[in-house]
């Protein structure tokens, strides 16, 4: 009865999203006030009756309803509790109900927000998310009914994926869908800013809080993704350029480019068109990451089904939207001026900058990504495009970006002074010095790549810290300046982390040790041990360094019940910011076993320097306040007047 | 418990019982070549697995193919000659450095056409 409930919850707020995206835009068209103040009741019931739906499903995981057949695919009586819950989104229909799910409450949050741009664009926007949230609910309803039921019900579940057993999975989704989802509501946005000829600095401040939370929210997402597989495929990687983590990149690459030129038109009036362009950028590849993940075009553990009806409607609804928006783009864009000129050296122009190198990066992602599918597609050969193309690409774009982003919050608005920037880079530019002689001697790193690494961290570093500890910042240079330092916490973290690493590959008896300079870690003990729904092979190890003990690691080579797979569970233990991490594989048949031992220094700062960015993206949501109001923001000091004449 | 059993059993009989099990990895002596090695495994993709290099991966194909790398750059072969030597048998698909020819020279011409278009509509920008 409750699966039933649910599935008419979920057409009530289909039927809702209609009238909010229909009615309400006749009303607008026709300056009918009546159908125009349905938009906000509108977008409440469908908030409302998606959350019932979604509560319906979650009831029928938890009391494992195995009539129902999403329930029956994809749980089991025997997961942990824990998993019966966020099992709910561990699947294609329950994570599109999600989707939706997010979608609806955050239409309900812009419908109770104050209106700053005024009721008919309040309305508007309303009008526009309906829509896309109608392609959502249409898909979800006609394709992938998730209260189907099954006659006869089967008495168990066929299971969980073990690997998406994981407290990861109670926060990765739902972070990512909301930073996504937030992107959509910068997209309703822009296109009504371009239907009502809204675009400029008001319009800016009033997306701004949006596309700043969506990217807080999608950097925690992709940084919590990352470093749950870095624990969980068990091989100490933490990025592997998947499709998948490509799909989510893109995106983030896109959101932070438009959090950047959306600012210079909130201060300057300038980059209108730009900007509008990227907000529908922004979104089109949220959707794009969720069709090329949900299509089955790119199989990985994410794809939780391959039913090509399903990649079809998605990519229907995907052109659709896309393609709408760019129309009324290139209707609008004729209207919407670039704004204010400024000068070749000036704080517009280093954030014109930042989104030439996004973009760019943004670009070569998605070549890497969709170049293998198209030349098969053509007939030609089949290639893999994998790390060494994206590191070599991206990964240069990336020093040079962040180079820049050093000096760019000390240059000024409209047309900047360079006298002062010696001095206040001055300690950013030693500290990189000193760096990078540290990291050659002693610690003997030889690699070019590495080295600049290492120096372009402590730079970046150096100088958004003397940003940061000035008094009287507003809120928003505190969370620019302590998103800058994220990025250059995540390069240390990941440079120092492949260049100090040490790793070994033993096959060793009980009581035998690895010995790898100042370690050493003993064999102790092999044993079995059993968990709830499955059994493993548990290894001991006991780490010392120069003798004294550091950590006890147990890593584990995992057999689920159901469904029956391996998984292999890393023994990991923190050391400073670095980590102990350990694998155990395979016996060799007489009495000895397969241990992976590594080293990792400072490898949590990769995860750590993305909070940090995330905190910054929440911090400048509290704009123009200022943190201790004492002096002058230290930032704008270097503006001069433009001469009249210009 | 009964699991707990399941896995004792598995424990003592799996030696026994399974086929001989692959021949476990085991490092290359001198450092440098195992370095070498390493390096190229991570560039190979497993042909059994979902986008995962033969450096990562568990399946059995997989360690075929690390003993298969370690013999070769032990008797002195260069990764690239390795690494031809696997593309000769499995495909261009096998290595995750994508040939550098003609139809993969949009793909490799990416960075520099994003970065020129964009530097140029820049430009015109500023030229206004």
């Amino acid at each position: 009865m409750i699966p039933e409930l649910g599935h008419f919850a979920l057409w009530l707020a289909a039927a809702a999203a209609l009238l909010q995206a229909v009615g309400v835009t006749i009303g607008l068209w026709r300056n009918d006030e009546g159908l125009m103040r349905l938009a906000v009741p509108s977008a409440l019931v469908q908030a409302l009756m998606t959350v019932a739906a979604f509560g319906a499903l979650t009831w029928a995981f938890v009391v494992s309803d195995f009539s129902v057949k999403l329930v029956a695919t994809n749980s089991h009586s025997m997961k942990p509790d824990m998993y019966l819950w966020t099992g709910v989104w561990a699947n294609h229909e329950g994570s599109l109900l999600l989707w939706v799910l997010v979608m609806a409450l955050s239409g309900a949050m812009v419908a109770l927000a104050p209106a700053t741009l005024g009721p008919r664009f309040r309305d508007r926007v309303l009008s526009v998310q309906a829509m896309v949230a109608l392609g959502f609910f249409a898909f979800l309803l006609i394709a992938s009914n998730p209260f189907e039921r099954l006659v006869p019900a089967p008495t168990e579940g066929q299971g969980l994926n073990p690997l998406l057993q994981d407290p990861g999975l109670a926060f990765h989704p739902p972070l990512l869908y909301i930073g996504y989802v937030g992107l959509s509501v910068a997209f309703a946005f822009a296109v009504a800013g371009m239907l009502e000829d809204k675009v400029g600095p008001a319009w800016a401040k009033a997306t701004r809080p949006w596309v700043a939370g969506a990217w807080a929210f999608l950097t925690m997402g992709i940084a919590l993704g990352s470093f749950w597989a870095y624990y969980e495929l068990g091989w100490g990687g933490w990025w592997f350029w998947d499709p998948v983590e490509n799909a989510a990149l893109m995106p983030w690459l896109a959101g932070t480019a438009l959090l950047h030129s959306i600012a210079v038109v909130m201060k300057r009036d300038a980059l209108r068109a730009w900007t509008l362009l990227l907000a529908v950028a922004a979104f089109s590849l949220s959707m794009m990451g969720t069709f090329i993940v949900r299509s089955g075009l790119l199989t990985s553990v994410h794809a939780f089904a391959v039913d090509p009806t399903r990649g079809l409607f998605l990519m229907g609804l995907m052109a659709l939207y896309i393609g709408g928006a760019l129309t009324i783009y290139a209707l609008a864009a004729g209207r919407v001026a670039e704004g204010r000129q400024f000068a070749l050296v000036s704080r517009e122009s280093a954030l014109v900058a930042n989104n030439l190198f996004m973009s760019a990066m943004l670009g070569v992602v998605l070549v890497g990504t969709l170049y293998p599918m198209a030349l098969e597609a053509s007939g030609g050969a089949q290639i893999s495009v994998g790390p060494p193309y994206f590191n070599r690409t991206v990964l240069p774009m990336l020093l040079v970006a962040a180079i820049l982003m050093a000096v760019a919050p000390f240059l000024g608005w409209r047309k900047s002074a360079t006298g002062h920037l010696a001095s206040r880079l001055l300690p950013a530019g030693i500290a990189a010095a000193a760096v990078v002689v540290i990291a050659v001697w002693p610690l003997g790193v030889r690699e070019i790549g590495s080295l600049l690494g290492f120096g372009a961290a402590a730079w970046l570093g150096v100088a958004s810290l003397s940003i940061l500890v000035k008094r009287g910042l507003t809120l928003n240079a505190a969370g620019m300046a302590l998103a800058h330092f994220g990025v250059a916490v995540s390069i240390l973290g990941a440079t120092a982390s492949g260049a100090l690493q040490r790793e070994a590959l033993v096959t060793m008896r009980v009581g035998e040790a690895i010995e790898m300079g100042p370690w050493r870690a003993e064999l102790m003990d092999v044993r079995p041990v059993a968990g709830s729904n499955w059994t493993a092979i548990e290894a001991t190890l006991d780490v010392r360094r120069n003798g004294a003990p550091v950590a006890v690691l147990k890593p584990q080579s995992r057999v689920f019940v159901a469904p029956p797979q391996e998984t292999t569970e890393a023994g990991r233990a923190g050391w400073r910011t670095g980590e102990l991490y350990s694998v155990i594989g395979k016996p060799d048949g007489t009495g000895r076993w397969q241990v992976h031992f590594w080293v990792k220094p400072l490898v949590r700062l990769i995860w750590i320097g993305g909070l940090l960015m995330a905190l910054g993206g929440v911090l400048a949501l509290g704009g123009k306040v200022r943190a201790g109001a004492r002096r002058r923001s230290a930032v704008a000091e270097g503006a001069l007047p433009l001469p009249q004449a210009a | 418990m009964r699991a707990l059993a399941v896995a004792l059993l598995l424990l003592a009989g799996s030696p026994a019982l399974a086929e001989p099990p692959p021949p476990p990895d085991v490092p290359l002596a001198d450092a440098q070549l195992e370095a070498k090695a390493k390096a190229l495994m991570g560039e190979l993709r497993c042909l059994t697995c979902q986008n995962q290099s033969i450096a990562d991966s568990n399946a059995g194909q997989a360690q075929a193919m690390r003993v298969e790398v370690r013999e070769r750059i032990a008797s002195g072969d260069s990764p690239d000659e390795v690494r031809a030597f696997f593309v000769e048998r499995y495909g261009d698909w096998v290595s995750f450095v994508p040939p550098a020819r003609e139809d993969t020279a949009l793909l490799w011409a990416a960075p520099l056409l994003f970065l020129t278009v964009g530097a140029l509509l820049v430009a015109r920008r500023f030229r206004r």
